[in-house]
């Protein structure tokens, strides 16, 4: 059902002395009524115009990022005994999933300067400008929503799972969990020495609902009424069906 | 098997919910009831959204409603009048209940209505239901007296009075108006048809004859439902089909089985069998709201407000 589709592309940028050539195991992935998760394979190799440079190891990181959304994150206190959603803040980005594979631990291989700029750890990712006045601690809100994610396989961290051989080819492989929210994701990769970026490279998977499962949530979004009344249709006609049957069977 | 449903955006056990179906469905053919309070705090439990919880219950609740109210309407123990009255009151209290559930689903407040609701209700209901079955059964085992019905004055003193002949009543129409409105608010809210408070509101409030308080209210229930339905489809685009379909198969088939086993049984059992499962969900409830959680933070869709 899901296409297994190996693309191979070339940078354009020839400047770089270290230069990724990338390969994906599949460039789409469909989310069917019997979805039930998915692997993604980032494979690729370093392409060197000159031996390769002296100094620290080649270490290679990937990360697969779903559609950024806001979202808003809701604490608990309890009110005359009962635990109530009081303090709320936004975070204005997140996205919906996020995985960072590497060769190495992530602050072994990146720089927290280098870090900033990509935006490649998790905490990194998310884009915050900043609580209301009246909220304090707004930093354990960022916290919570990456604590809650990790805990559903939405924000996962794979250290030294990215195998590299021979400083020249690579592969790792992201599960992508099966609650999992359509759009376009964007696989990154870099490449660094010295925890400093040499080069990257970045591909899109397009992740959406296919045969009867977008067909429904289409027709939920674009034609509500018609949706609602097919919905009572059905739930009718079951019932009648059910006691027609409950009474030609006991008969 | 795990199936993905479009709406909810989970992946979940076809077959845990066929379970969840037939076992609801078991109960609510035993007991007669709807089953909607018992189905939507467990869809809640193993992680549906609340909000898709309350909106798919609705239609499962039509698909189990129509097949009754039709053997009703053949035997002619639906009161079609009352039936009206308690639906423009349940239609009003629905489109109420709606703009209620919107509101506080923006304040991210939805959770905590529902759930307080459900306990606040199935406290009273389970609490009473329990200590009357209990002096049921211990009366049955020493005299065998029935209760005595009482008497309710105030609805016949107040104004706008009709004649429901198939009740054999001639009442206010505001009562029925009011107990339509608060079970209209109940559906919306809590995903319930709402049959156990109306029910007993018929019986004891309105002085019904049993025999046409189910198919009554069953009518009443259907409409209110749909209509509910119709509403969280076009306002929040939450209802699941493909979740309710798999829930309306397993419960079609339990409650024939329930239906079955209920016969078999002494009404009084029956009764404060029901009453103690009531409390049961009830505890669970109130626990979850009371206990410290493990997780002081929840997740909501941002940048909509």
């Amino acid at each position: 059902m899901l296409r297994l589709v190996a693309t191979l592309l070339l940078l354009a940028t020839p400047l770089a002395a270290e230069e990724i050539v990338l390969g994906l195991s599949r460039d789409e992935v469909a989310i069917t009524a019997n979805f039930n998760g998915s692997e993604v394979m980032i494979f690729g190799a370093i392409k060197r115009d000159a031996p390769a440079p002296q100094g620290g190891a080649l270490e290679v990181i990937i990360t697969l990022a779903g559609p950024l959304k806001p979202v808003l994150v809701r604490r608990k206190e309890r009110v005359l005994g009962i635990w109530v959603n009081t303090d709320a803040v936004e975070v204005d980005a997140a996205p919906s999933f996020y995985a960072v594979a590497t060769s190495a631990p992530l602050k072994d291989v990146l720089t927290s300067v280098e870090d900033l700029r990509y935006g490649i750890s998790i905490p990194r990712a998310i884009r915050s400008v900043g609580a209301p006045d009246t909220v304090q601690n707004s930093e354990t809100f960022t916290e919570a929503l990456i604590r809650i994610r990790s805990g559903s396989q939405l924000y996962q961290i794979l250290d030294s799972q990215v195998d590299i051989e021979k400083e020249t080819l690579f592969r790792g492989e992201i599960t992508l969990p099966a609650a999992l929210t359509e759009g376009e994701y964007t696989a990154h990769i870099y490449i660094t020495r010295d925890g400093i970026v040499v080069d990257d490279y970045k591909t899109d998977i397009a992740v959406y609902k296919a045969g009867l499962e977008r067909w429904l949530y289409e027709m939920s979004r674009n034609k509500p009424f018609l949706y609602g009344l097919m919905s009572l249709a059905i739930a009718i006609s079951a019932g009648w069906l059910a006691s027609a049957a409950f009474r030609v069977f006991h008969h | 098997m795990q199936i993905y449903l479009p709406i909810a955006e989970v992946s979940v056990n076809a077959f845990l919910l066929l379970g969840l179906g037939g076992i609801v469905g078991i109960l609510s053919g035993m007991f007669g009831v709807g089953g909607g309070f018992l189905m939507t705090p467990l869809l809640f439990f193993i992680g549906i959204p609340p909000a898709v919880a309350v909106a798919t219950e609705a239609v499962q609740i039509v698909a189990s409603s129509s097949s009754g109210v039709l053997a009703h309407l053949r035997r002619k123990t639906v009161d079609l009048r009352m039936g009206t009255v308690l639906l423009i009151g349940g239609l009003i209290g629905a489109a109420f209940g709606v703009i209620l559930f919107n509101y506080l689903k923006s304040l991210g407040q939805v959770d905590l209505l529902v759930k307080l609701c459900y306990v606040v209700f199935l406290g009273i209901i389970g609490g009473l239901m329990f200590i009357e079955s209990w002096r049921a059964i211990r009366r049955s085992k020493i005299t065998g007296v029935r209760p005595v019905r009482r008497k309710h004055g105030l609805v016949h003193a107040l104004p706008l009075k009709m004649k429901f002949r198939v009740s054999g009543l001639y009442i206010s129409v505001i009562p029925p108006l009011i107990i339509g409105l608060c079970v209209g608010i109940l559906a919306a809210i809590m995903g319930v048809g709402g049959g156990f408070i109306m029910v007993p509101a018929m019986i004891y409030l309105l002085g019904m004859p049993t025999k046409v308080v189910i198919g009554t209210s069953l009518f009443q229930i259907i409409f209110v439902t749909a209509f509910t339905t119709m509403l969280h489809a076009t306002t929040n685009f939450t209802v699941d089909i493909v979740l309710a379909v798999l829930l309306l198969i397993g419960g079609v088939i339990g409650a024939q089985i329930g239906t079955r086993i209920g016969v078999k049984m002494k009404a009084e059992n029956l009764r404060i069998l029901l009453a103690m499962m009531v409390l049961a969900v009830c505890g669970k409830l109130a626990f979850d709201l009371l206990a410290t959680p493990s997780e002081f933070y929840s997740l909501g869709v941002g940048g909509d407000h």
